[in-house]
């Protein structure tokens, strides 16, 4: 078993290609331009809010939405020459579930197999083999109905998994699931990875689940701000991030500044600094400053800290759309109702 | 610590684009059986359904027999009484229904995400539109064919040849019905639309196409809208066949068929118009179908 410390370097071939994306819807542009490479067997993570143009991009990539300009190429085909010729080498996990309710798993699978040409010789085979890998082989024959959130997400990762796909897509892998199913999908994505080579391509929101990523890119305003590993974009942020409430900001912003040569970013009653050695600096602070210092706190880099120094937003604190609200609403509207 | 991959397939060169056709026709095939799989296992609706056009018949029909007096069309005198005009019309009708609502259920499944799962298959779009067209015609012959085991209960008599005879009619209004249900679910978007198109699209049709009264003498608006009705070219021939080697007297079904300027259609023709109106809107629905953002 080759083993290697870091997926740089490593001459793999560049199984996601895109140079120059753009996408208008008449007056807005969701894409401003974006150039990326991914390489086989990486996980790529695509980090950014709600409305930052992931969605639009992975759709691009996916072949369900065309660019107005640039161009990308997957599995070494061009997306716009023969879409379904990408589609054949890629699988797709939505957002949105996208099974059929009232067909049982092994039959959404079943579906999907002979939809996608699987041979008849193999099709049971790679059914069986992808649910005992996400674990839902002792409920294939239940209807998809009985089925909770968790469940729906790995039997469509298993899905997407059946034609042996170059590149799995993922929109929002583990969005609304509970941290337990989350921690078990990402166990699921890498066995995927290691066992079967399969390049991993997916968006998110969530900080923890671009920790678990081979690179990264932040994507904001329908441009990328950062491209890099986990580690590499978080040495961005200048070592430890402090943070301070006080009752009076100001004048402990202005001593701050003064005494300690760091200048805080303000947020209401909250101060927030980057320092290189932060164990050092916090005694420091609470001994020198004269300005009521309520509470401090201090962490490590984050990604979100590299979304705010690079942006000035932080990513959590993006509001959820229009669109999304009414998705989630509509969502829970409809499960509540029996078909 | 990461552990390089196992080689994964090999990329094919850049050879021409992909051909579909075979994929196509297995998607049909598979969205087709999809359609059917959902029909059998939702068998208690298959009952209900029949609810509606039995109690036309049985209500409706007699209601309206008692009321229609001695001198009218379907008194005692005529020979033919009001619900054994009826029965062939309400074949007709659960074929309207079934046909109609089964292409609703691609809004249905765009509503619920199934959609997504066969647009972005390698096959052609077209598949979409046609299985689903196929799977409706399916089940909207089903659902008017059991209607025959009542012919007995209204006094028709049903030979082996009518039956025979009735399976391509009704074939055809299914498919002429569920064509157009298609391609007008291809233009909707959620299940809003849907009040819309019950309320001025299909029963609009039901009531015009001839399946609850005879289109003759008719005021003159009304003759012209029910010529227009494509339903009225697919329901007369059921009527047609059903009733006229049923015991009843010829003459008297000949009269209360679906003329032309006094012309009596023949059954082929008007078996054409339906599939005729039935290919245009298919070929509406795929190339809705196949339009991309």
């Amino acid at each position: 078993m080759n083993v290697v410390t870091n997926v740089d370097g490593v001459a793999g071939d560049a199984v996601i290609q895109a140079s120059g994306l753009v996408k208008r819807y008449g007056e807005l542009e969701a894409v401003k331009g974006i150039d990326l490479e991914v390489r086989a067997g990486e996980i790529f993570g695509f980090l950014g809010p709600n409305g930052a143009g992931k969605s639009t991009t992975i759709s691009i990539l996916c072949t369900l939405l065309s660019p107005t300009a640039g161009t990308a190429r997957v599995a070494g085909i061009d997306v716009a020459y023969d879409p379904a010729g990408v589609r054949q080498r890629i699988g797709l996990v939505f957002q949105d579930p996208s099974l059929d309710d009232q067909l049982t798993g092994r039959e959404n699978l079943e579906f999907h197999a002979f939809i996608y040409s699987v041979p008849a010789a193999v099709r049971r085979q790679r059914i069986d083999e992808m649910l005992a890998l996400v674990q839902l082989a002792d409920r294939a024959s239940s209807q998809v109905k009985t089925y909770s959130g968790g469940m729906k997400r790995r039997l469509e990762i298993a899905r997407g998994m059946l034609h042996q796909p170059q590149v799995l897509f993922l929109d929002e892998p583990t969005l609304g699931l509970d941290p337990q199913t989350r921690q078990s999908i990402w166990t699921h994505l890498n066995e995927l990875r290691t066992t079967k080579g399969v390049t991993i391509f997916m968006t998110t929101h969530y900080m923890d689940e671009a920790e678990f990523c081979d690179r990264i890119a932040i994507i904001d305003q329908g441009k990328i701000v950062a491209l890099g590993t986990p580690d590499e974009l978080k040495a961005m942020v200048g070592g430890d991030v402090v943070t301070i409430t006080s009752s009076r900001p100001d004048d402990a912003a202005r001593e701050i500044k003064e005494i300690l040569g760091v200048t805080p970013s303000r947020d209401n009653g909250t101060l927030r600094m980057e320092v290189p050695d932060g164990k050092a600096f916090v005694p420091r602070l609470v001994r020198e400053v004269t300005a009521p210092v309520d509470t401090v706190s201090m962490h490590r880099p984050s990604l979100d800290d590299v979304f705010l120094k690079l942006t000035g937003r932080a990513i959590r604190d993006e509001a959820a759309s229009a669109g999304d609200q009414n998705r989630a609403m509509a969502r829970r509207f409809m499960a509540g109702r029996r078909r | 610590m990461k552990v390089a991959p196992v080689s994964s397939a090999a990329a094919p060169a850049q050879a021409a684009p992909a051909d579909t056709r075979m994929a196509t026709l297995r998607a049909i095939y598979i969205i087709w059986y999809r359609d059917l799989l959902r029909y059998w296992r939702d068998r208690w609706r298959l009952v209900a359904s029949l609810a509606q056009p039995l109690l036309f018949l049985i209500v409706f029909g007699s209601g309206l027999s008692s009321a229609l007096g001695r001198g009218s069309l379907f008194g005692t005198s005529g020979g033919i009484s009001y619900i054994q005009f009826m029965y062939p019309g309400i074949i007709g009708m659960a074929i309207l229904f079934t046909a109609i609502f089964g292409a609703m259920s691609i809004v249905w499944d765009r509503e619920f995400g199934f959609l997504k799962e066969v647009l972005v298959a390698p096959i052609d779009r077209s598949a979409v539109a046609i299985g689903k067209a196929l799977g409706s015609t399916t089940q909207a012959m089903i659902q008017g064919l059991i209607l025959l085991v009542l012919a007995p209960f209204v006094g028709v008599k049903l030979s082996v040849l009518t039956v025979l005879t009735m399976i391509p009619l009704a074939a055809v209004l299914a498919f002429g019905l569920s064509s157009f249900g298609v391609a007008l679910a291809s233009a909707m978007k959620s299940l809003q639309g849907f009040q819309v198109v019950m309320n001025f699209l299909m029963m609009p049709m039901f009531f015009l196409s001839g399946a609850l009264f005879p289109l003759t003498g008719l005021p003159g608006w009304m003759t012209v809208l029910t010529r227009l009705d494509p339903a009225s070219y697919g329901i007369d021939p059921l009527r047609r066949v059903v009733l006229s080697n049923s015991g009843l007297p010829g003459a008297v079904v000949d009269r209360l068929g679906l003329t032309i300027n006094g012309q009596v259609l023949p059954i082929p023709l008007e078996a054409g118009i339906v599939l005729v109106f039935g290919a245009v809107m298919l070929g509406i629905a795929v190339v809705m179908f196949q339009r991309r953002d």
